[in-house]
């Protein structure tokens, strides 16, 4: 029988994969695709919560994150088109103009 | 073993490594393919949890427009010499590393069951469930999401203009 934790293990499982992500990769683009995947682990955990609470609340929470979540891609994946524009890489090493 | 139990395990198995394919393929267009279909699968997850319009807003947002505008993006910028370059292996020991902490600390809390909060509601995450309370209790919040989109808009209309003045 599968109970609240098992979702709670996957929710988990998907956020350190998403944090693995964030911090090891170098590509601007792909480090946005890891935080998409935080942002989707959360929203699995708060539905499972909310299944399991019989709560309808959970899943309202989860249709604001996707609408934030689709603001904050596009607002962005602009700031990595002007940055490309400016300086020709999405490599976050070579970003390092606010560098002290 | 029922239906229900052998779709959950096949569809988190499959959404991890997906996951895991996100952030180990070099190719940008990869990742965004294995992104793709860990949103599928992470929809047939919602449905599982009963969530049915939730799994349609997931595919319908994420799937849909979300990562046609990832792809859209990594088409623009033509990115393949970044693409060759090696890994940080520091970078790679340190996020591994966060994410295996995270797990541990993920095995102590969950090695109890997480108890129940004591209600009695009944709802099935259909399109009236989910979309009511929007228009009750979270009728604020829900216009104060409607202003951010217009901002959000805005900001991206601004960004993208060639010479900032």
């Amino acid at each position: 029988m599968i109970a609240l934790n098992h979702y709670l293990w996957v929710s988990g499982l998907l956020f350190a994969l998403g944090i693995a992500g964030v911090i090891a990769r170098r590509n601007a683009l792909v480090i946005y695709m890891a935080l998409e995947m935080n942002l989707n682990a959360a929203n699995l955990a708060l539905v499972a919560f909310s299944k399991y609470n019989k709560i309808v609340d959970g899943q309202v929470f989860v249709f604001f994150i996707i609408a934030i979540a689709a603001a904050e891609v596009a607002v962005g994946l602009a700031i990595i088109v002007a940055l490309f524009r400016r300086k020709q890489t999405v490599n976050v090493d070579e970003l390092t103009t606010m560098r002290l | 073993m029922n239906v229900h139990d052998t779709l959950f395990w096949f569809f988190s198995i499959a959404m991890l490594l997906c996951g895991l394919g996100v952030i180990a393929s070099r190719n940008p267009v990869n990742s965004a393919m294995f992104l793709v279909l860990l949103f599928f699968f992470m929809a047939g997850l919602f449905v599982l949890l009963e969530a049915f319009f939730l799994a349609a807003i997931q595919i319908l947002v994420y799937a849909g427009a979300v990562m046609v505008l990832f792809l859209f993006v990594i088409m623009l910028l033509d990115i393949k010499a970044s693409e060759r370059r090696k890994f940080h292996a520091l970078a790679v020991l340190g996020g591994f590393g966060v994410a295996g902490a995270f797990a541990w600390e993920l095995r102590i809390i969950l090695s109890k069951p997480v108890p129940p909060l004591a209600t009695s509601g009944e709802f099935h995450g259909g399109l009236k469930d989910v979309v009511a309370p929007l228009f009750a209790n979270y009728m604020l919040p829900f216009e104060v999401t409607a202003l951010l989109l217009l901002v959000a808009i805005i900001g991206v209309v601004l960004l993208s203009k060639r010479d900032l003045k």
